[in-house]
């Protein structure tokens, strides 16, 4: 087997080997309650990736500086300071999908995803792989949310690109009945449970390990 | 006292935090193997959920709001979170070692807890009073030990159950919560604020 290259397996492995919605099973709360919408999920997965990397870059820097005994505090600090810009920004540009987001913006701040790579990785690595990691599993997080949000909307909604009226596409035409479960809280354990499922079977299939 | 008895029943039951609302689902998901760890967990995110959603409202309603520091909110609570947990682990594991062994990692790890956040964030948004905030929150971690300690019961025996392959762990786990979620949705609409 030839030597893979470090950094191209930073930025991959977050995307499918170590996803972690699929595989690490970390930063549920979001994937479950914004699926609903793929731009919902959509603007979730990109505001979640832009605080991991911004923290996974500033941790990195940082990484010297911080004490070990302390490290968590500071960590959770430098998140927060990200998640609050983040909050700002959405909130002056994107006033309807902060609204759609709700409670679950702020939340990011606990999102063990992030916290996770600052520990995990950014606190050991240099900022360049730190940085690569960021992209990789902020491209993981967002391709799950968006998997599970298509699923939801095109069986809970019979629409891909709602809810607004003007952007929505109905695939199945006026009669159709949505299975308006799949809309519910309970629908979204259940589409992810089976999600995980197929991936399971996937990951068999080709054997990724 | 209408109020805050339909506080107690909605965070309960029919907003239940963890099934309805999707907060709190990694340990949800991950101390729900076992009762025991169910439990201790249970009683440790009541504790800091409590001490959490006090001590944020009186820094949010008497500091924050006078000064118009509010843009500083998440920082702030997640810092008192934070160091109550700390103080939760240090308690812990002085009161009770072997509890402090089974709940390991997820001890730290409430810090993370959304639910536990979300409270916090919640009490501020929805404006109620010290009280209402304090019975909101003990309601809404309630709702959280209700749901892990069903989820425990059920995934004890789950773990004998005969199933394909891929659906084992995680994947059955979560359909299995999806259908407790589908129970709750039955109290759905029973009482509003």
């Amino acid at each position: 087997m030839k030597t893979a290259n470090p950094y191209l397996q930073d930025l991959t492995k977050g995307i499918v080997k170590e996803n972690p919605v699929f595989v690490v099973m970390l930063g549920m709360c979001p994937v479950l309650g914004v699926t609903a919408y793929i731009v919902n999920g959509f603007g979730m997965g990109l505001a979640a990736t832009a605080v991991l990397i911004a923290s996974n870059l500033v941790v990195s820097l940082l990484r010297n500086y911080i004490p070990p005994q302390v490290r968590i505090p500071c960590f959770i600090v430098i998140i927060a300071t990200f998640v609050t810009i983040i909050e700002m920004v959405l909130k002056a540009f994107q006033p309807v999908l902060y609204e759609a987001l709700g409670v679950f913006v702020p939340l990011i701040v606990v999102n063990c995803v992030i916290l996770g790579r600052a520990e995990a990785f950014a606190s050991k690595k240099p900022v360049l792989r730190s940085l690569l990691d960021g992209v990789g599993v902020g491209i993981g997080f967002t391709l799950a949310l968006v998997i599970l949000a298509t699923v939801r909307e095109i069986i809970g909604h019979g629409t891909i690109l709602g809810p607004d009226p003007e952007s929505a596409i109905y695939l199945f035409g006026a009669n159709f009945e949505p299975m308006a479960l799949f809309a519910q809280p309970s629908g979204a354990f259940i589409a992810l449970g089976l999600l995980l499922a197929v991936v399971n079977v996937i990951f068999k299939r080709f054997n990724i390990k | 006292m209408e109020k805050l008895l339909s506080i107690i029943f909605i965070y309960i039951f029919v907003d239940n935090f963890v099934l309805q609302r999707f907060f709190g689902i990694c340990p949800f998901l991950g101390v729900s193997r076992k009762m025991e760890t169910a439990v201790g967990m249970s009683m440790a995110v009541v504790f800091v959920m409590t001490m959490a959603t006090l001590v944020t409202w009186l820094l949010y309603t008497y500091i924050l709001v006078p000064f118009n520091l509010t843009y500083l909110q998440i920082v702030t609570f997640i810092l008192v979170i934070a160091s109550l947990v700390q103080l939760v682990e240090i308690v812990l594991r002085k009161i009770s070692p072997t509890l402090y062994q089974g709940l390991g990692i997820f001890l730290p790890l409430i810090t993370t807890n959304c639910a536990v956040m979300a409270v916090a964030l919640l009490a501020v948004r929805q404006e109620f009073s010290l009280l209402e905030s304090v019975v909101f929150a003990i309601a809404a971690s309630l709702g959280f030990s209700l749901a892990l300690v069903i989820m425990a019961g059920i995934r004890e025996r789950l773990e004998l159950a005969k199933m394909p392959d891929v659906l084992q762990g995680s994947a059955v786990t979560l359909i299995t919560a999806g259908i407790l979620s589908l129970a709750f949705l039955g109290f759905k609409g029973m009482i509003t604020l």
